[in-house]
């Protein structure tokens, strides 16, 4: 029980980055970026929790209650913004590049460049 | 796939690995945690701020320095959004409107109404979300991507004419981009000047449980809100805009 959340962890980031390397279109790619990323969201929330803790907000729940860490979902909240703001970035180059070259596939854009 | 992607994957995937594991043999067993800061922190908003949410009090007051780096994170992407995509549109801009939305009649009646049906829940719901940041679950992030919900919703309902004329005017998107990241800094010099120290908090603090609770945080709140509406707004009247010029 006490490794299964990091295993989660590794295996998102493994498929992630095969499909980074194995992708034959931009879009599929940025996709598999985001899984990599979701992996950072689970290591962290994993990393706060304490068994039996509640959420850190104490609208009803009494002031000196057992919580998880607020820190690590703080820093989870900027992950994810900056996960949105990068696929925008990337996507916004796919498009470009498909423009330019007519294609979405990274190596037949190696190809045409060569 | 070629073989200097190949060969960077495999050199990349060797590293992670090694790295991955160095690092698990450092981790605490799972569901038990114990970071003093993050505990203090937690046992503190309530005495300290009054307000009961100690993530968002976290993220904009504790933290507020961070978070003024991520908000100008999402400034600047965007703004690199909107450089790449218009390099690209060009002479197109200059079209009469209805010679850019051939679309617009396609749309079947009850996604119209759909879309405008949504429109005014969840606007409302945005502002809930903001204002509530510093109570409940909720803050300027989220319930700015709600409001953008909102107006995508009018996107979904096929009123390409209505964005694309918010686009050309383009003001509004820019103008609550823009004002959103300032306020965020503005409110960081009320600090500077009602304390002496950038970012700390200078109002007082109300009493727990009321929407002004917590000092300052409710006005991060608001602005973080605005600008990320804003900011996504500009991304997607950017993405539609090469979807209409596409269409041609």
């Amino acid at each position: 029980m006490s490794v299964y959340p990091y295993i989660v962890v590794a295996w998102l980031l493994g498929v992630g980055l095969y499909g980074v390397i194995s992708s034959r279109n931009y879009i599929h790619l940025i996709m598999c970026l985001t899984v990599m990323q979701a992996s950072t969201y689970v290591l962290l929330l994993a990393i706060g929790y304490r068994t039996g803790a509640k959420a850190p907000i104490f609208a009803d729940i009494p002031e000196h209650s057992r919580v998880v860490d607020p820190i690590v979902q703080a820093l989870t909240l900027t992950d994810v913004v900056v996960e949105a703001t990068v696929v925008a970035l990337l996507l916004a180059l796919a498009v470009q590049a498909h423009k330019r070259y007519g294609t979405t596939d990274p190596d037949a854009m190696v190809r045409m460049r060569e | 796939m070629t073989r200097p992607r190949m060969i960077i994957g495999c050199l990349a995937v060797l590293v992670l690995v090694g790295g991955f594991a160095w690092g698990a043999t450092g981790l605490h067993p799972f569901g038990t945690g114990h970071s003093r800061y993050g505990n203090h922190l937690a046992h503190s908003t309530v005495p300290q701020r009054a307000a009961t949410n100690s993530v968002v009090v976290t993220a904009f007051d504790y933290r507020a320095f961070d978070t003024v780096g991520e908000e100008f994170i999402l400034f600047i992407s965007v703004v690199g959004v909107v450089v790449l995509l218009r390099a690209i549109r060009g002479d197109a801009d200059d079209r009469p409107e209805d010679e850019l939305v051939p679309e617009q009649r396609r749309i079947s009646e009850a996604s119209r109404w759909l879309g405008a049906a949504l429109v005014g829940p969840l606007t409302v719901l945005a502002a809930y979300v903001v204002v509530h940041g510093q109570l409940t679950p909720g803050g300027g992030f989220q319930g700015g991507v709600i409001l953008m919900a909102g107006l995508a919703a009018i996107f979904l309902g096929g009123e390409y004419l209505l964005l694309l004329r918010l686009r050309r005017s383009a003001t509004v998107p820019q103008l609550a981009d823009a004002g959103g990241a300032a306020g965020f800094v503005m409110i960081g010099f009320g600090g500077l000047i009602g304390t002496g120290v950038f970012l700390q908090n200078f109002l007082p603090n109300g009493s727990q449980g009321s929407l002004l609770s917590g000092g300052m945080i409710p006005l991060a709140n608001i602005s973080v809100g605005i600008e990320v509406a804003g900011a996504l707004l500009m991304v997607l009247s950017e993405l539609l805009d090469q979807r209409l010029l596409g269409s041609q």
